[in-house]
């Protein structure tokens, strides 16, 4: 079987040679035991070259200067992840069912399941970490000018992802169906209900007609946890894929070499 | 143009060597099967976005239908004061589908608008025309007060402070065997004129009647 090349981790990770006299260079079950993971690894990877994508994707030149502000991007994406993973059990106990089993759901959630609260207040908190964190994203991309030539793509990939992220906190304001949620959707559609010729049909859409009715709760259910979501990961796939493809920006504290020889030898 | 496409400066495929080509043959066999493939991909995404978008609109253009409610008696309600009535405007939803209309008897010394068997009685909505809040009624200073931002009305409905943009919503009224009932829901602008129904936030005065056009899920 012809041998792949060793995966590049550091030299103090990787299995020293064995010793003379040790099998006499024949395998043990030890050894293949060992390497019973690497085989593992070998064997998809020989199917599906996924190690080249991998490390296309992790092992990237990065400029001098980079910095803790970098990671804004990244700090986004798990927070999305943690809303996406809390969500996913919360939407085991949740009934969008607006004569009152919605409400009820909620409160068994609260009150009853076994960290229901924990979980549950993980995906309410997290709603606002996630928002602040695309705005101090997106407040770093926009002052380090890292939206110019040629990034400019994701920076408009960034805008309608920030857009999904604030139709996600809408929708999800409802589903407690307590007072505040009923009252705040209420007033939330009426305010797009005020943009001039569409939104009349917007706020009847929203709403699944002309009053707050039986399909309302479900309709903003459904765009909550089916459809924002899958755009939201669609979106953040292609927001990473350009963000490899291109690369990051320098800091713009970080001056061009003068030197044209210096400048030579570091690029 | 690169040179790929411009070599083959014909149109017909037996004059471009193709082998083959009839006679008077303009599409190639390969650019036949091309466009039925494409044109089969594109039927059947078709067949199940187009419906589905369908069925999320809707609800926009289906009129909902009303009923009539009854409030209370006819001498239940003065003409001088508002008696706070609650209706159901959408069933089968509980608490979530009821709201307060405030409703007095037609005096015709304040109320000068053409009488007619709908307005007899004056029902006003609890929909603030800001953004939608529960207004309530404040005998002592006979007006409406708006709690979230601050709208206040007079007796006939009518903006006298805050933000709103109209006069409240009023609703039909008639009267069946000694009761009143409330029947569907219609706005007015500043002068009291009648319109089809429009969402808070949407002033009918002027050009703003053609801004927010009333739709055709909620007609007067």
């Amino acid at each position: 079987m012809p041998k792949l090349p060793a995966p590049p981790v550091p030299a103090a990770l990787k299995a020293p040679p064995p010793r003379p006299g040790d099998g006499n260079g024949k395998a043990t079950p030890l050894d293949h035991a060992a390497e019973a993971g690497i085989s593992v690894v070998d064997w998809v990877d020989e199917r599906t070259s996924l190690s080249g994508a991998a490390r296309w994707m992790m092992f990237r030149k990065v400029p001098k200067g980079t910095n803790w502000f970098y990671t804004l991007g990244s700090a986004t994406m798990f927070a999305f992840l943690s809303q996406a993973v809390t969500g996913v059990f919360l939407a085991m106990f949740y009934k969008p069912d607006p004569s009152g089993g919605a409400y009820e759901s909620i409160r068994h959630v609260t009150n009853e399941v076994f960290l229901g609260q924990f979980v549950r207040g993980m995906h309410k908190w997290g709603s606002s970490v996630m928002v602040i964190l695309v705005f101090l994203h997106m407040g770093r991309t926009f002052f380090f000018g890292a939206y110019k030539y040629p990034r400019e793509l994701n920076w408009l990939i960034g805008v309608v992802l920030l857009i999904l992220t604030m139709v996600m906190s809408f929708t999800g304001y409802l589903l407690p169906f307590d007072q505040r949620a009923y009252w705040a959707t209420i007033v939330g559609v009426n305010i797009n209900g005020t943009g001039p010729l569409l939104g009349p049909y917007l706020s009847d859409f929203l709403r699944g007609g002309p009053e707050f009715g039986a399909v309302t709760l479900s309709r903003f259910y459904a765009i909550h946890m089916m459809l924002v979501p899958g755009l939201i990961a669609a979106l953040i796939g292609a927001h990473l894929y350009l963000v490899a493809k291109l690369g990051t920006t320098a800091p713009p504290w970080l001056k061009a070499e003068k030197n044209p020889e210096l400048r030579k030898a570091k690029a | 143009m690169s040179d790929k496409h411009r070599k083959h400066a014909s149109r017909y495929t037996s004059d471009r060597k193709i082998p083959g080509a009839f006679e008077g043959e303009t599409v190639t066999r390969r650019r036949f099967m091309t466009g039925t493939t494409h044109a089969a991909g594109a039927i059947a995404a078709a067949s199940f976005a187009l419906p589905a978008l369908g069925f999320a609109i809707g609800p926009i253009f289906k009129e909902t239908p009303h009923k009539w409610e009854t409030a209370g008696p006819t001498d239940m309600f003065p003409d001088n004061n508002y008696i706070p009535v609650v209706i159901t405007l959408t069933p089968g939803i509980g608490e979530a589908g009821k709201t307060t209309v405030y409703v007095r008897k037609r005096n015709p010394s304040i109320d000068l608008e053409k009488p007619d068997s709908l307005n007899q009685y004056i029902a006003i909505t609890s929909r603030c025309a800001h953004l939608g809040c529960p207004v309530r009624w404040v005998d002592a200073a006979e007006r409406f007060i708006c709690p979230c931002h601050g709208g206040v009305y007079d007796l006939l409905g009518r903006r006298v402070g805050g933000p709103p943009v109209r006069p409240l919503d009023r609703f039909y009224t008639r009267v069946v065997d000694g009761f009143v009932q409330i029947g569907a829901r219609y706005s007015v602008n500043s002068e009291l004129q009648r319109f089809s129904p429009r969402d808070p936030g949407e002033p009918i005065d002027g050009i703003g009647q053609y801004l927010y056009p009333s739709r055709p899920s909620i007609r007067r």
